[in-house]
């Protein structure tokens, strides 16, 4: 098992859009943004800037042809700021030159007149101040109003989950230039082409025939080049346009970790009962989401918290409230997990501090209350083939929990400095895009006449493998080999409105259109091979490993020749296919439905060991059972969970996103925001759930891109517990990510009296 | 200001006339069009330009790994230059097979720098430990793997590699039979040579508006600014590279780099836990290019290297047009980023006294992630004890004031004082008084106020473990 992929990439020969070679006359981009978080703008003076030598143009607002509006679920969102600006890094101006460093040293000589409005940073205040996205949004279970009576515990809290950028090792960027007919080519690095295309040509006034966008891969995408590689693709489209020259613009890392949306932080109130059993009757919690100044993805994502608010339990009583809070802050986006992370890490607090009151181990409370086969979410669907227990009690077994347990209690007797801490993390994830419609994809399949194969979908490949995934489709149904089969760029005139490659669809969604594609040619090659073998029907004929087998019997007729007879013949050896999600809908107006194809089950155990003289950590180990259905790229599959992990757990430990009261970002270099190293990475153990098959799924596999990285918020409870080690009374505040900083004023921080009960 | 350069770059002989301020990547990419080494940060915390340098030594070429985007081209006159293109071959690697067989890639864009930097380990090291060849990429980053894969690779690569190559003379024919370089390496070494004679080094900049010694932070601060000015590249002194021992003192040269300092014979026969600590510092590729003479006339507050000089109480002597001079480090610094130094001085090389026989050394340090990172914290001491008694001491910290600071109140108090859990509180006490930490993206001042206190517990708990207890400090 391999990745083609992979051996493009050791070699440094794969190209990334700032790789590509170009047309002749390349023009460089740099954009200008704005340095005040809300103000008014009252005058902007170019006239510096644009008499420095090498500078060809520069664009604002007002050379916009078509619309100045970007925003996909709710058009509150301009390219170029109009008469205001809403944040730091807000695009104003785009600076052309000869190369960046002069588009760049021109851009600093612009001048733009400010008149200072009031920053709110903070979600809360927002709401406080009105500012909302959109309306909230209440997910309703049972009779919480009434269910609180029969809880013997009931715990209140409030949670901080803190911001996440992306840091995709490749920044936004994209080049264009003009092809005939007044149209624009445009290549980008984007998971959503038909996104760049239809704002592109809205931004333009074009027709979208008119916009080519074509995407070879990504150098990481994670969700921000989901809705936020289109800016960057629109004003390169914009100044090519407007110039009749190729325009490249690629944002150097600081203007990305400036200018670019993050994960959404969240601060969350909960409020959780449990019987005398230990079974959780009711949970109450609202979720403020931080969206920064625009919509951008925000309500879906906030949508998708509600979703997975109570993770992996079955709760019967439930009220979950969110709402989408307008800041001065760059839009946040899309980030693996959609907003599931964070609803997910709030019940799991909620269970930590009930634990706490009732004197138990966290994991007591998690086990009693998991998923059963035909328990009911929230939002009205039920479990199917749930795998919840199963994980949970295959992980106790493989890693041995009570031996685990007994040399924690032994380190830590031993040690004064060091405390290790354990923490179980099951998780339940939903696959689907939660907006049906978006649960679309095509496929489009050449068999050359010398036996090669083409094959373009409307997948992105951004490092989860797809293009590889996608060969093995073509190579099984065809019973080729793979080295046959060829993918090809992502191209918005092969593969028209394509949906973005995210939630975790991407293999499901394409695979299933490929597999389509591939069964039509294959039943035409069929007839043709009946007529050649006098075969009386085409059921009698098969293709295995290249070669026809007439009845279980092998014939002379292989691939090569049965693609030049089925040519000859004047059969269609190409064939595009379209796959939709069957059964998925979800109703908005009774918040209930059907939205997920299917879930993804899992169990990780986490080990993490603190230093208590210093405030650091080290997290230790992960092993994870997780459900990959009947994996059919393991290797593949295991990176995408082992990646998965340790982003999570950066999330929930060191990956700290700080804006300062004025909204700017002080963490804005690789030398401020710290991603998981080599050194940081844990001992990883991921093993396949048995036996665990998925008819929803390509070839019976389930979606592998999102799930994992909830296990990280394990991590944040294995140092949570190591911290109680060495202080066993304190009463924690529960803020991620978990920094050294946090840990070591959480130590010493002075214990709360306890007040007579 | 163009200068002539020439150099190997893989296997081809490359003659340009080039700012030499231009940093190497630029160059690569857009002069030679080799775009394997990719742009992810420009501040030497990615690793996905990182390229290997091959200086000829002897007969021998010496390979190093360093990052290209803080590297000048105009370092690489006369040298031997390795992009990810340059390691490929007619088949794979051995270290490409195992990235492939192990999956330990994803997107692609971090691959090459990983490559080339676990191929540099091998090259620059004739014994392979599995854990260092997985710490050679310490200045790589991946943010799709999570890097457990990566890891797998340098196992397998380490293991292959190992067995093949154990009885050998010539290091780098060893390495191209066992499938790790392409052939044309073993040519290098005499194409240098005669490339040195064809081009002796001429040194004709007249008025340096820059000098560079490592580029280390001058790169990530003002890169732009490189290619605007006049620049003289420091490195070339063999003389300001010197670590010796002299009468009792140990000299250690300007442009000495941090690698320097942990493959030093001296250094380490006084400080054996000196390369566990600088470890801390930067990443492989960093430390191969940033001096002991940058880190202490950047002046940050929170440099490591200046940290553990403070502490050892050590002298910087500079040179400048009114001849030599001399201070002490820790009066050095007068406030934020300046220095007690003239405009045509430069740091010519510190001195410190070696350390007597009853003395104790420790280096702490705290930052956000444990490696390559930028301490919140760093605080260094040095004791000289007799009979349980201090007898001298000397205590940094850096990441608390303006400056990287000499903590006097505090080494003052502790001198005559017996060791104990108390005197240590009070020690740690007193230098609260002594600090003016701010809140910024490295902490909050009450963190970072709190961190020294715990700083200063720490190098007692672990240079006297018997004397001073965790449990009676926290």
């Amino acid at each position: 098992m391999k990745n083609y992929d992979i051996e493009r990439h050791v070699t440094g020969e794969s190209q990334f859009v700032d790789d590509v070679i170009t047309p002749e006359g390349m023009l460089h981009a740099y954009v200008f943004y704005s340095e005040k978080a809300h103000a008014e703008i009252l005058n902007i003076d170019l006239s510096n800037a644009e008499k420095v030598k090498g500078v060809k143009a520069i664009f604002t607002s007002k050379d916009i042809p078509g619309e100045n509006q970007i925003g996909g679920i709710i058009p509150d969102e301009v390219l170029l700021a109009e008469s205001k600006v809403e944040y730091i890094g807000q695009p104003v101006a785009i600076v052309i030159a000869e190369d960046q460093l002069t588009a760049k040293e021109a851009a600093s000589k612009i001048k733009v007149k400010y008149k200072k409005l009031p920053v709110i940073t903070n979600p809360r205040e927002a709401f406080k101040a009105g500012q909302m996205i959109a309306p909230q949004r209440t997910f309703n279970l049972g009779d919480p109003d009434n269910s609180w009576n029969s809880c013997k515990y009931i715990v209140e809290g409030t949670v901080e989950s803190g911001g996440q950028e992306h840091l995709y090792l490749e920044t936004q960027g994209a080049f264009a230039y003009p092809v005939e007919g007044g149209g624009i080519k445009i290549v980008s690095s984007t998971q959503s082409p038909t996104a760049v295309q239809r704002v592109t040509a809205r931004i333009l006034n074009l027709p979208m025939h008119k916009v080519e966008v074509d995407v070879l891969r990504l150098g990481g995408g994670f969700g921000g080049k989901e809705d936020q590689a289109t800016p960057w693709a629109a004003m390169a489209g914009l100044a090519s346009f407007k110039l009749n020259k190729p325009v490249k613009l690629i944002l150097p890392r600081q203007e990305d970790m400036i200018m670019t949306g993050k994960r959404h932080p969240y601060s969350s109130d909960f409020k959780i009962g449990i019987n005398k059993e230990g079974k959780i009757i009711c949970y109450e919690v609202t979720f403020y989401q931080n969206a920064g100044a625009a919509a951008d993805l925000s309500t879906a994502i906030l949508e998708r918290t509600l979703f997975h608010c109570t993770n992996s339990y079955y709760i019967p009583n439930v009220k979950a409230t969110a709402v989408s809070c307008k800041t001065n802050l760059p839009p946040n986006t899309a980030f693996r997990g959609f907003g599931g992370p964070q609803g997910m890490f709030v019940i799991e607090s909620a269970i930590f501090k009930a634990a706490e009151k009732m004197g138990l181990d966290p994991s007591e409370i998690q086990k009693k209350n998991l998923l059963n086969e035909d328990d009911q979410f929230p939002y009205g669907q039920k479990t199917e083939n749930c795998h919840s227990g199963i994980t949970w009690k295959n992980a106790e077994e493989k890693y041995s929990i009570n031996t685990i347990r007994d040399e924690v209690k032994k380190f830590n007797a031993e040690n004064n400095i060091f405390k290790k801490g354990v923490s179980f993390m099951p998780i339940c994830f939903g696959i689907s895009f939660t907006n049906t419609s978006m649960n679309q994809a095509s496929a489009l399949v050449h068999v050359y006449t010398d036996g090669s194969i083409s094959v373009s979908t409307a997948a992105v490949e951004m490092g989860q493998g797809i293009n590889e995934k996608i060969r093995q489709v073509v190579s099984k149904v065809f019973s080729v080999n793979i080295d046959r089969v060829k993918t090809e760029t992502t191209n918005t005139t092969r593969i028209a409105n394509t949906s973005p490659t995210a939630a975790s669809t991407g293999a499901d969604l394409n695979g299933k259109a490929t597999e389509r594609a591939c069964q039509h040619i294959l039943r035409q090659l069929k007839e043709i091979a009946a007529e050649i073998l006098n075969a009386s029907s085409i059921t009698h004929v098969e293709v295995i490993d290249e070669v026809v087998h007439c009845d279980g019997n092998k014939s002379n007729l292989k691939w090569e020749e049965l693609i030049k007879r089925a040519h000859l013949k004047r059969f269609n050896l190409s064939s595009h296919a379209f796959y939709a999600t069957p059964g998925v809908y979800f109703d908005q107006e009774k918040e209930k439905g059907n939205p997920f194809a299917y879930h993804v089950y899992g169990t990780a155990i986490i080990e993490a060991t603190v230093d208590c003289l210093r405030g650091t950590y080290k997290i230790d180990s992960v092993k994870a059972i997780h459900d990959f259905g009947k994996s059919f790229n393991p290797l593949i599959d295991k990176g995408q969970a082992e990646g998965a992990i340790v982003q999570g757990l950066g999330w929930m430990t060191i990956e700290e996103v700080i804006y300062d009261e004025n909204g700017k970002l002080l963490t804005d270099a690789l030398s401020t925001y710290k991603v998981p190293d080599i050194h940081f990475t844990p001992d990883i153990q991921v093993d396949f759930l048995k036996n665990s098959d998925n008819l929803k799924g390509i070839f019976k596999s389930k979606a592998i891109g999102e799930p994992p990285f909830m296990y990280g918020i394990g991590g944040y409870f294995a140092i949570m517990n190591a911290l109680k080690a060495f202080r066993p009374d304190a009463d924690l505040p529960i803020s991620a990510p978990f920094t050294p900083e946090k840990v070591l004023m959480n130590l010493y921080s002075k214990v709360e009296e306890k007040q007579p009960a | 200001m163009k200068t002539k350069l020439n150099f190997i770059c893989n296997n081809s002989q490359v003659e340009a006339s080039v700012h030499p301020g231009l940093s190497l990547l630029d160059f690569l990419r857009k002069e030679l069009r080799l775009t394997g080494t990719k742009e992810g940060c420009r501040e030497g915390d990615c690793g996905a330009c990182t390229v290997l340098i091959g200086v000829l030594n002897g007969t021998k070429v010496n390979y190093h790994s360093v990052n290209s985007c803080l590297f000048p081209v105009g370092e690489a006159n006369g040298k031997h230059i390795v992009t990810i293109e340059g390691l490929n071959g007619t088949d794979f690697s051995v270290v490409q097979k195992s990235f492939i067989h192990e999956g330990a890639s994803q997107c692609g864009f971090c691959t090459p720098g990983f490559v080339v930097s676990l191929t540099g380990y091998y090259l620059s090291n004739e014994r392979f430990e599995i854990n260092d060849a997985i710490e050679s990429m310490d200045g790589n980053v991946c943010r799709c793997t999570g890097h457990q894969s990566i890891i797998n690779a340098a196992k397998k690569s380490t293991q292959l590699l190992s067995t093949n190559i154990s009885n050998h003379t010539d290091h780098i024919n060893a390495l191209i039979k066992s499938g790790l370089l392409p052939e044309y390496f073993s040519g290098i070494p005499g194409r240098l040579k005669s490339l040195g004679r064809k081009f002796p080094a001429s040194e004709k900049i007249l008025s340096p508006q820059y000098y560079i010694a490592g580029g280390t932070d001058l790169y990530v601060q003002k890169w732009e600014d490189m290619l605007k000015h006049n620049v003289k590249f420091l490195s070339s002194n063999v003389i300001l590279k010197t670590i010796k021992e002299e009468n009792g003192n140990c000299i250690i040269g300007a442009t000495a780099t941090v690698t320097d300092l942990i493959e030093s014979k001296i250094l380490s026969k006084y400080f054996p836990k000196l390369k566990e600590h600088l470890k801390l510092f930067g990443s492989l590729p960093i430390r191969n290019r940033a001096t002991v003479g940058g880190n202490i006339v950047n002046a940050s507050p929170i440099a490591d290297i200046t940290n553990i000089l403070i502490a050892l109480n050590a002298t910087v002597h500079l040179t400048g047009s009114s001849g030599k001079r001399k201070l002490l480090l820790k009066d050095f610094f007068k406030g934020y980023k300046t220095l007690d130094l003239n405009k045509d001085e430069l740091v010519d090389y510190v001195s410190f006294k070696l350390p007597a026989k009853n003395s104790y050394f420790n280096f702490e340090k705290v930052s956000q992630r444990t490696y390559l990172d930028i301490a919140s914290v760093n605080s260094s001491i040095y004791l000289e004890v007799t009979d349980d008694k201090i007898i001298t001491t000397h205590i940094s910290a850096g990441g608390v004031a303006p400056i990287p600071l000499y903590l006097n109140k505090t080494s003052e108090f502790l001198k005559g004082k017996t060791i104990n859990a108390e005197i240590v509180k009070e020690a740690a006490v007193i230098s609260q008084t002594e600090i003016s930490p701010i809140t910024d993206a490295r902490g909050s001042k009450e963190y970072k106020s709190l961190l020294l206190r715990q700083l200063i517990f720490a190098h007692f708990i672990t240079l006297f473990p018997g004397k001073v207890k965790m449990k009676e400090i926290a």
